[in-house]
């Protein structure tokens, strides 16, 4: 079953949620765990595991082939994300602009600009107990953040099969990239805190969750700052809370140092476990 | 030798635009035939992504050696700057293009670093 | 008139308290939200919408039913597997097409249009504070880009010219793409928030390295800083390192979330602790600002 973390904003706990719960869960069951932040994958400083593979992602971008280049100009006219120059007699491709539609390798009358392999990222695979955690990292100045998403969870598809639960740390927003991250999940977790800043972005991230048609519920963070709108909201949305994580620095403070919450904080233990029951009571798919 | 700069207006008295990808017009001097030439690139608001190579583009259309600009291009822009052999000079932001040229040519800028 | 720019690289470090407590501290200044993914500056600024403008970007391709002739070859070149048919129906799945063109391109019956999208709303509002705000609101799905994040920095400018003002103070935006490096472009200032945390370093790390190329002076502000002292101090010896100004420590302080809920800033609701800072604060960066 797949179980997308998302939140409306950044910083909500959204990756503290999504490592707890999956190392929780990996005490007595197989579970993968995928950080799909990719722009800024943090679930591996909560994590020390044995590194099981490390993985170059690449994606197909035009190279050109200056001797079979008739200078025609076509392909800079074809690309329609200004990924191609043509300055005098040369002709620059920007793998950061180009989004691999192909178009002007395809309609070079030449064949003069093949497509080869670029570099999107790094993807890590460690392995702990029963969890898998898979991170992908996008390159700095790379902005391709969809495809390294999509192979990430094609990656985890094919190396982590027969797992009762596959948890994705989504990127934080409402972007392109978390419809990625989310449109073949089973169920959405949204975590939020219980104020302003946050019912207006759990807003947000609920209307795309239900434009994808997508089952999900809330856990708020942060219990006891802020006030009822949060909660009121849920109700009258009939979004049903899953958990409330209290406010405490104890809390942000093994945050900080890279630690897990759930072996010393009890009370956020609980929260964990009721979270898991919820989820083992979700149907299961054919 | 030709001097692009990327600036607000079309005249010595124009500001030099800090951005370089979004910069409203860029200036050529022509030092030899001491002309002044312009190109408008407010179209540039409708580009999504990639304003600085479209820019850059331009530079090299209009056959600039040098180029004297605020903050310096970004990654992309400046990965089509290094392909043009252009001496770029930045930390003109806000100076009027007379003043920029008068800093340029008394050694007064800072050379641009193409590190993408 | 002097731009400065806020940017975390990561979320929930506290940017946009700051930007509100700037929006009340600093005279004469536009606000500019650039953070539209998770635009949060209005809860706080109460915005009072002026004028609106309806906000084009990107392209999406669209088949003419009356002139497609079924060949089907749009959806053999399409890498995105945007384009499906159904009892000989071609149709694009917007959500899935990048808007490359590539289809219109090759389309035998030119049945094929790339109509531009609407896909949000760039708004000039007036606050609570004596600051006008320049704001906007994408639909679903809709990425923040340069574009958008150009459009809202160019009416700020305007505003600041047509109003008079001294500052511009944008609310950057996250991560390390395309908005980042329009959020930068043309700033006289960027004013780094972060927090002692892996992540956060780990972040701000990665948003410097961005922020590097473009030579313009930096200060940073770690908040929460007594949360823990060790990555404080990693924190302190990386903006030394790389010479970026620290300004300031601010303390783990319930009054943020506390000013969040009651849609307040900082100084607003408890000025003996936050009036003075934020003023001093301010007073340090104009020093920047030479």
């Amino acid at each position: 079953m797949k179980i997308a973390i998302a939140s409306g904003k950044g910083g909500t706990g959204k990756t503290t949620l999504a490592v707890n719960l999956a190392l929780r869960a990996a005490e007595t069951m197989p579970v993968a765990l995928l950080d799909l932040d990719v722009e800024e994958p943090n679930g591996g400083i909560f994590i020390q595991a044995e590194i099981v593979e490390q993985r170059t992602m690449h994606r197909l971008v035009p190279e050109w082939d200056e001797a079979s280049c008739t200078l025609c100009g076509k392909c800079a006219d074809v690309c329609r994300f200004n990924a191609i120059l043509k300055l005098g007699k040369k002709i620059i491709v920007m793998p950061e602009l180009c989004h691999s539609c192909h178009a002007c390798s395809e309609l070079c009358p030449a064949g003069a600009l093949p497509m080869r392999e670029t570099v999107l990222g790094k993807l890590r695979h460690y392995r702990l107990g029963k969890l898998d955690f898979v991170e992908s990292k996008l390159e700095i100045g790379v902005e391709m953040a969809s495809p390294l998403i999509g192979q990430t969870i094609g990656y985890a598809e094919s190396r982590c099969p027969g797992k009762s639960y596959v948890f994705r740390d989504c990127p934080p927003g409402t972007s392109c990239a978390v419809m990625d991250a989310t449109k073949d999940a089973d169920f959405v977790i949204l975590v939020t805190e219980p104020t302003p800043f946050g019912l207006h972005d759990l807003g947000l991230a609920v209307e795309t969750m239900r434009h994808l048609g997508k089952p999900m519920a809330v856990v708020i963070n942060r219990m006891g700052i802020g006030n009822d709108d949060v909660l009121r909201y849920c109700e009258s949305e009939r979004l049903p809370v899953w958990g409330k994580f209290p406010n405490r620095r104890e809390i942000a403070e093994l945050y900080s140092r890279g630690e897990l919450i759930y072996p010393q904080v009890e009370a956020f233990r609980r929260e964990l476990d009721s979270i898991l029951q919820q989820l083992e009571s979700l149907p299961r798919q054919p | 030798m030709k001097i692009a700069f990327t600036t607000n207006g079309t005249d010595w008295d124009a500001r030099i635009d800090p951005r370089f990808g979004r910069t409203d017009y860029l200036l050529f001097y022509d030092e030899d035939s001491k002309t002044m030439s312009s190109v408008d690139n407010r179209e540039i608001i409708n580009v999504e992504h990639g304003a600085g190579p479209k820019t850059a583009q331009k530079i090299f259309d209009n056959g600039a050696q040098v180029l004297i600009t605020g903050n310096g291009p970004g990654g992309n822009a400046a990965r089509i700057l290094d392909q043009m052999e252009l001496k770029i000079y930045v930390g003109a932001g806000g100076m009027t293009v007379r003043e920029a040229y008068n800093a340029y040519l008394n050694n007064q800028l800072k050379q641009g670093v193409n590190n993408a | 008139m002097k731009e400065i720019v806020i940017i975390s690289g990561k979320g929930g470090t506290g940017k946009t308290s700051v930007a509100a407590a700037l929006a009340y501290t600093v005279p004469r200044v536009v606000m500019a939200d650039c953070d539209v993914d998770a635009a949060d500056l209005h809860l706080i600024l109460k915005p009072v919408v002026q004028s609106s403008e309806d906000f084009y970007s990107g392209v999406r391709a669209e088949i003419d039913a009356q002139s497609c002739v079924g060949c089907g070859k749009c959806e053999e070149i399409c890498r995105f597997g945007a384009i499906s048919h159904e009892s000989g129906k071609f149709s694009v799945d917007k959500l899935d097409c990048e808007g490359c063109g590539y289809c219109q391109l090759i389309c035998p019956a030119k049945a094929i249009s790339l109509p531009e999208q609407k896909v949000g709303q760039c708004f000039i509002s007036d606050t609570r504070f004596a600051c006008r705000l320049i704001h906007a609101k994408l639909g679903i799905g809709a990425d923040n880009s340069g574009k958008l994040v150009a459009k809202v920095k160019k009416e700020a400018r305007q505003e600041a010219t047509r109003t008079g003002m001294d500052y511009i103070l944008v609310d950057g935006s996250p991560g390390i793409g395309c908005p980042v490096i329009s959020s930068l472009s043309g700033a006289d200032f960027v004013l780094l928030v972060t927090e002692p945390t892996l992540s956060g370093l780990n972040d701000l790390n990665r948003v410097w390295q961005l922020t590097a190329r473009f030579q313009i002076p930096a200060g940073c502000i770690i908040n929460k800083a007594d949360l823990n002292p060790q990555v404080t101090a990693q924190i302190k010896d990386f903006l030394t390192q790389q010479g970026i100004r620290h300004l300031d420590d601010l303390p783990y302080d319930e009054d943020f979330s506390q000013a969040i809920t009651l849609g307040k800033c900082l100084p607003e609701i408890n000025p003996g602790k936050w009036k003075t800072r934020f003023a001093n604060l301010w007073q340090g960066i104009t020093k920047e600002l030479k």
